[in-house]
């Protein structure tokens, strides 16, 4: 397998157009039963917000990897992201609010100059910081002290790392992005980060490399405990088992495989009541680096900002008008839907 | 007929049950029950399936077990190692016939 040889934006790719994708998720394919009419079926039509836990920041999309799922289609020539006005703006909606969890993604969140301002102040405001870590951004000369930065913080780590060999990380990460990721672990760990009792969380990520579901989480948790240890000396905390949704180079890569119509088959044969009751938008915030809100992370990728009636910016965040909102979904979303479920803190069932 | 086999076949297996659905119904409990977590893990017995996929070389179980083994968590070195598994046993079983050949040979020789 091949890795992407750069965002479908500098390849000038058609699927860098969300309307392009939203074409291919939408076409009227037979065995594709519209999400909202399963949803339906379940009596969880329409969906709404049932409060708001966690404020996710989307600092960007910059970001020294280019893996060939990323939803983001984040990379080195991605070059928006957030002002240190908005994130202001996000500081103060956040000081209004008493929402426990901030939870900050991109890209690579640390490639945003202003990223250490912005974890020092939410962690004024009494908050718990997580931060979306590729891994191999801590090593970058540019990031000395950061990993040092984020354990004074106390800001717990989620990393990605797909898999525990080698040749299945890099093929979807990027060639020697294992051997770097297993360094940069050492480096947490070296801190405490994942050890019992220091307080420092380090959690990882598995999602599947390629067109197939995650395994059920904590049998391979299970796996990732025995053959980190085992090869490399190193120790996390948990680890979520995350499903590739089918947009953005994910979807790239479905539609080159060919494997489109049997993985949107797949989700669809796989839908879960419990995780389609229990997905993360109904608790979640999504801030996209121009200050838009969404639903969640995924509905930020397809430019599909809130519903109409909710506050579109946040500049007029107003958390009571948030809670209840109903979310906006589509054929994507089955993707949390499928299995076990799937949303950033992994399974959901 | 231009294809025997069809992969747009496999998601209508369902198919079969429609002139025995009461045999359908059987075979569908049974086999789920089969294949869930017991003695055996999930993933072991969807490891021992895509080995038997092998060995009776049908192409729809091949294609469904090697998902199956994906999304159990399985590994591409876990997977040939079954494959070698039923491959091991096909070849042996016919190695082991030649003792019959042996017997054979023995009793019409002088």
């Amino acid at each position: 397998m091949a890795t992407a040889i750069g965002s479908l934006r500098s390849r000038q790719h058609e699927l860098a157009s969300t309307h392009a994708q939203l074409r291919v998720l939408n076409a009227p394919v037979s065995r594709h039963q519209p999400f909202d009419d399963k949803l339906a079926e379940s009596g969880l039509h329409p969906l709404t917000a049932t409060g708001i836990e966690t404020f996710q920041i989307n600092v960007g999309k910059l970001c020294n990897q280019t893996c060939r799922h990323c939803h983001v289609d984040a990379g080195p020539d991605r070059k928006e992201i957030m002002t240190r006005e908005t994130m202001e703006l996000c500081l103060e909606a956040l000081a209004r609010t008493d929402i426990p969890t901030v939870d900050i993604t991109g890209g690579a969140p640390e490639l945003n100059p202003h990223f250490r301002w912005l974890l020092t102040e939410v962690k004024k405001l009494g908050r718990h910081v997580i931060d979306r870590c590729n891994l191999s951004v801590l090593l970058l000369p540019s990031q000395r002290g950061m990993a040092e930065f984020l354990a004074e913080n106390q800001v717990e780590v989620v990393a990605s790392l797909p898999y525990f060999i080698a040749a299945r990380t890099d093929a979807q990460r990027g060639e020697g992005v294992f051997d770097k990721s297993i360094e940069a672990l050492r480096l947490l760990n070296s801190l405490g980060y994942g050890k019992p009792e220091s307080g420092l969380t380090l959690n990882l990520v598995y999602n599947p490399t390629g067109a197939f579901l995650p395994p059920p989480q904590a049998t391979v948790e299970a796996d990732f405990k025995r053959e980190l240890l085992d090869r490399y000396g190193v120790v996390f905390n948990s680890l979520y088992a995350i499903t590739n949704l089918p947009i953005s180079r994910f979807l790239e890569f479905l539609l080159e495989t060919n494997n489109y119509d049997r993985y949107m088959a797949r989700l669809i044969q796989a839908y879960n009541l419990r995780a389609a009751a229990g997905v993360m938008c109904r608790n979640t915030i999504s801030v996209g680096w121009q200050g838009t809100l969404y639903d969640c992370d995924f509905n930020q990728m397809l430019d599909l900002p809130v519903s109409g009636e909710s506050p579109a910016h946040i500049r007029d965040f107003a958390a009571g008008a948030l809670e209840s909102r109903r979310i906006v979904t589509g054929q994507h979303c089955y993707g949390c839907t499928a299995g076990a479920g799937s949303s950033c803190g992994g399974a959901t069932v | 007929m231009a294809d025997y086999y069809n992969d747009e076949d496999l998601p209508r297996f369902g198919d079969m049950g429609k002139n025995a659905p009461e045999l359908w119904k059987k075979f569908e409990s049974w086999y789920g029950a089969v294949f869930a977590e017991g003695a055996l893990t999930a993933r072991e017995k969807s490891l021992i399936a895509l080995a038997v996929s092998h060995a009776v070389q049908c192409p729809y179980c091949i294609d469904s077990y090697t998902q199956d083994c994906l999304e159990k968590g399985s590994n591409l070195d876990q997977m040939t190692e079954a494959v070698h598994v039923a491959s091991a046993v096909r070849g042996g079983a016919s190695l082991v016939h030649g003792l019959q050949m042996r017997n054979v040979a023995e009793k019409l020789s002088m």
